[in-house]
């Protein structure tokens, strides 16, 4: 295997608070190369944390520290702030959650798509607008002319996201981090979103970090999967073995999902007593 | 006698035409789900039904009594309504006693503490928790906070609008199950609203497919089970939800 | 178990309990905050010297001796005596009664008022918002010492019109600070649920948007006072406050002007009062916003 695009070890983002700090992230390591690598997790096992330390956008208070934490050959956490931001967008992107609140309401979706390409290359305005377009239209957006010069609240959400998608791709980065990007979409939607940003994925040879609560998704979506609970990894498998999954944590999430064809009068429901002291 | 029949329900909000002639009948002791994506106006016939979207025509009637515009009393006890949102659904300045005491202060009902007490240990909230406030709770306690707030009046309707959707997995599987068992132990009619169609496997007897604020198809748990919906919409959105990612 | 380990106690086990606790935590992180309490002791101290002013005071507020007029702050009379006589030190201590009279009776008037007022309107909206907000627009769209002026000028001078007319010009503000909280508040499925449980307006506008409404409510009582005893003190200046003899602090800076050149401390000492006592609201204020606001507060 080639060397690994993101290199973490022993990575730990601590909150202070009045009762004394409070480790949200306790010491994980995992390497991503150019594959599709799902952290799943429940609310509060650290995995949005994680995706944010990646980038050191853990808000003050927040102390992330790691003893490896490098993209390619940069170190990540003793990168400058002014280098730090030429890795955002330039080389590592990431996707929110809900498109309503990561979009600028009063610029047109043309020109912030057409300013996250400004900001890391100098190009001619018609360049930039040609790019744009084709951005649009890579996103699967049918008119894109007319999308260019909407502003965002004139979108549907499933639309917002993919102009987030775009927005995020355009620089071409070598990592993607998507931190549950379809929650906010309704389940039509939701699978075209995950179709396009896979298919921009495998064509750039990008690497995806893909962050969900939703383990189903997760192990039909990616190649390898991180499950998280209370801050550590506690079961990392391949995509397709998830039903030889070993940790009790894992087989419990998985076996608590209703089914389409459900028979069972009651449904199984996770005893963390067993594993959470661990 | 039908626990909720609605005749020609058409919604509005504004100039908008959210609901568009629905007809339904919800049997007594039934659980049935209206399902649909979002906009298809699934939300709005719950809240018409219980009185938050006044601008309404047609008829809604509820175990034989129509429904006026206005919120009354009486109805309070005959329906409830759990939200979707376990964090904006209760007061954040008041105590779990509060929440619960105050459908008893407004309906006049006696002997609080013992019925506090009662629903508390129904919906599986330790007796501790009585004094708390909602931002000390997690998100499965706060939603078991809803549901027995909801139980307070002892009503034999509830709506319930989506009412595991923001609700971690391992939490939803508690809230449904605790959802599933008191309906068998009060005896209770459940409406529920939702896109998540294993939801509906598991609770629910009936369903209605909702596409663009009309009914497309009406059928029951067991055609979804066995994949026998009529619908062409409704086949879709079953495969949607059970399709695998082709990479 | 000790009394902090009571209060703090995560699941109390009475209503009682749970909101001592909850007193006990908002005064907590109050006490971080070192100017917050800078704050808190500068008003305390006022209401203690309002309350015992006859042992603070040296000498009386009233009589003054013509002998000693004009004497510079000494042993005798610690901050000087004024045209009069008169101890300026006890004049102060006195007027620290009329002080937070007109404070607490501003508070009282026009804090309630402004707070249903706005609530009605914001949750019935419609035409008794427009209605009530139109009213509510007259007055703030005029200056608030004029209108305040205006008021006394037609009253006829005297505390108790300067409080009243306080008060009239003080309500518009907490008004549309209570609308605007109850519009956010409205649709919120809590509120939803109350209905559908039958409560009445007046219970739901009470007893659920009310309390919400009123942590934002004491942050701006609390920052307005400053303003309050401002104006008060400018009608004082403008002889239509308190009337002398009696020892209001606006007016007693308006008797030194005559003598600000050569006898500072006449206008400078009760300067210093006023100075002090908005210093010290305006501290507290924004240490019960960092404290109580909901923006904040709600997420902890």
């Amino acid at each position: 295997m080639s060397a690994p695009l993101l290199d973490v070890a022993n990575l730990r983002v601590t909150f202070p608070t009045l009762q004394g700090p409070i480790e949200v992230v306790r010491g994980i390591s995992f390497t991503v190369g150019r594959e599709r690598l799902g952290i799943v997790g429940e609310s509060g096992s650290g995995k949005s944390m994680t995706g944010r330390a990646i980038l050191r956008l853990v808000r003050s208070p927040g102390i992330v520290t790691a003893d490896r934490l490098r993209l390619g050959d940069t170190g990540l956490l003793t990168a400058t702030d002014a280098e730090m931001r030429t890795i955002r967008g330039r080389r590592i992107s990431m996707i929110m959650q809900d498109p309503k609140f990561s979009l600028n309401p009063v610029m047109t979706i043309g020109a912030q798509i057409g300013e996250a390409l400004t900001v890391h290359e100098k190009l001619p305005r018609r360049d930039v607008r040609r790019r744009v377009l084709e951005m649009l239209d890579a996103v699967r957006i049918r008119d894109p002319e007319r999308v260019f010069s909407l502003y965002p609240h004139e979108v549907s959400g499933g639309m917002g996201q993919r102009v987030m998608i775009a927005m995020m791709l355009i620089p071409e980065p070598d990592l993607l981090i998507a931190d549950e990007p379809t929650s906010a979409l309704d389940v039509s939607v939701r699978t075209q979103v995950l179709q396009i940003i896979d298919d921009l994925i495998t064509q750039k040879g990008m690497g995806l970090i893909f962050i969900s609560h939703d383990l189903n998704l997760v192990s039909r979506f990616c190649d390898r999967i991180l499950v998280m609970y209370g801050g550590q990894i506690v079961e990392e498998c391949q995509a397709g073995k998830l039903d030889e999954a070993v940790h009790p944590y894992t087989r419990g999430l998985l076996a608590s999902v209703p089914k389409l064809n459900e028979t069972r009068a009651e449904l199984p429901v996770l005893d963390r007593t067993s594993w959470s002291q661990a | 006698m039908n626990a909720l029949s609605l005749r020609n329900l058409h919604v509005s909000y504004g100039e908008t035409k959210v609901v568009n002639a629905i007809s339904l009948d919800v049997v007594r002791g039934e659980s049935f789900a209206l399902v649909g994506e979002s906009g298809s106006g699934k939300s709005t016939v719950l809240k018409a039904i219980a009185g938050l979207a006044p601008d309404w025509t047609g008829e809604i009637s509820v175990f034989g009594k129509p429904r006026g515009k206005a919120f009354d009393r009486d109805f309070a006890s005959t329906c409830q309504m759990v939200f979707q949102d376990p964090y904006g659904s209760l007061h954040p300045r008041q105590t779990v006693d509060a929440v619960l005491s105050e459908p008893l202060t407004i309906q006049r009902i006696g002997d609080q503490d013992a019925r506090i007490k009662g629903v508390m240990a129904s919906v599986g909230l330790d007796p501790r928790f009585r004094f708390r406030l909602p931002h000390q709770l997690s998100g499965g306690q706060r939603q078991r906070v809803a549901i027995a707030r909801a139980l307070m009046l002892e009503p034999k309707l509830l709506l319930l609008d989506e009412p595991t959707s923001a609700l971690d997995v391992s939490v939803q599987a508690e809230i449904l199950n605790l959802l599933k068992r008191l309906r068998q132990e009060k005896g209770l009619t459940y409406l529920l609203v939702t896109h998540d169609l294993p939801v509906v496997s598991f609770l629910c007897d009936r369903l209605a497919v909702m596409r663009e604020g009309r009914i497309v198809e009406t059928n029951t748990v067991d055609a979804l089970k066995h994949g026998r919906m009529s619908n062409d919409y409704s086949s879709e959105l079953i495969e949607r939800s059970a399709l695998p990612m082709g990479a | 178990m000790t009394t902090i380990e009571w209060l703090l106690a995560d699941s109390p086990s009475s209503r009682m309990q749970a909101r001592l606790g909850r007193s006990y935590r908002v005064f907590n992180a109050l006490l971080r905050n070192p100017l917050a309490v800078i704050g808190a002791l500068i008003v305390l101290l006022l209401i203690v010297m309002a309350a015992f002013a006859p042992w603070f005071a040296t000498h009386s507020p009233i009589a003054g001796e013509l002998s000693e007029r004009l004497a510079a702050p000494s042993a005798a009379h610690w901050l000087g005596t004024d045209e009069l006589g008169r101890d300026i030190w006890s004049r102060v201590v006195y007027g620290s009664r009329i002080t937070l009279l007109i404070v607490a009776l501003v508070a009282v008037l026009a804090a309630p008022a402004g707070l249903l007022i706005g609530a009605i309107s914001g949750y019935f909206g419609g035409w008794t918002d427009r209605v009530m907000m139109g009213i509510t627009d007259i007055f703030l769209s005029m200056p608030k010492l004029i209108l305040a002026l205006a008021f006394v000028a037609a009253l006829g001078p005297g505390i108790e019109n300067a409080i009243i007319a306080i008060a009239i010009t003080s309500w518009p503000a907490y008004a549309r600070i209570a609308r605007a909280e109850t519009l956010t508040i409205r649709n919120s499925e809590f509120i939803q649920a109350v209905q559908l449980q039958g409560a009445s307006a007046a219970r739901i506008i009470g007893r659920h948007i009310l309390p919400l409404c009123s942590s934002s409510m004491i942050i701006r009582v609390t920052l307005d006072m400053a303003g309050i005893i401002l104006t008060a003190a400018g009608l004082g200046f403008l002889g239509l406050g308190a009337q002398p003899p009696l020892p209001e602090w606006g007016a007693m800076i308006s008797r030194g002007r005559a003598f600000i050149l050569d006898q500072w401390w006449v206008a400078t000492m009760p300067g210093f009062a006023i100075v002090i006592v908005s210093l010290g609201f305006c501290l507290l204020g924004d240490g019960l916003r960092d404290v109580l606001d909901p923006k904040q507060g709600g997420k902890q």
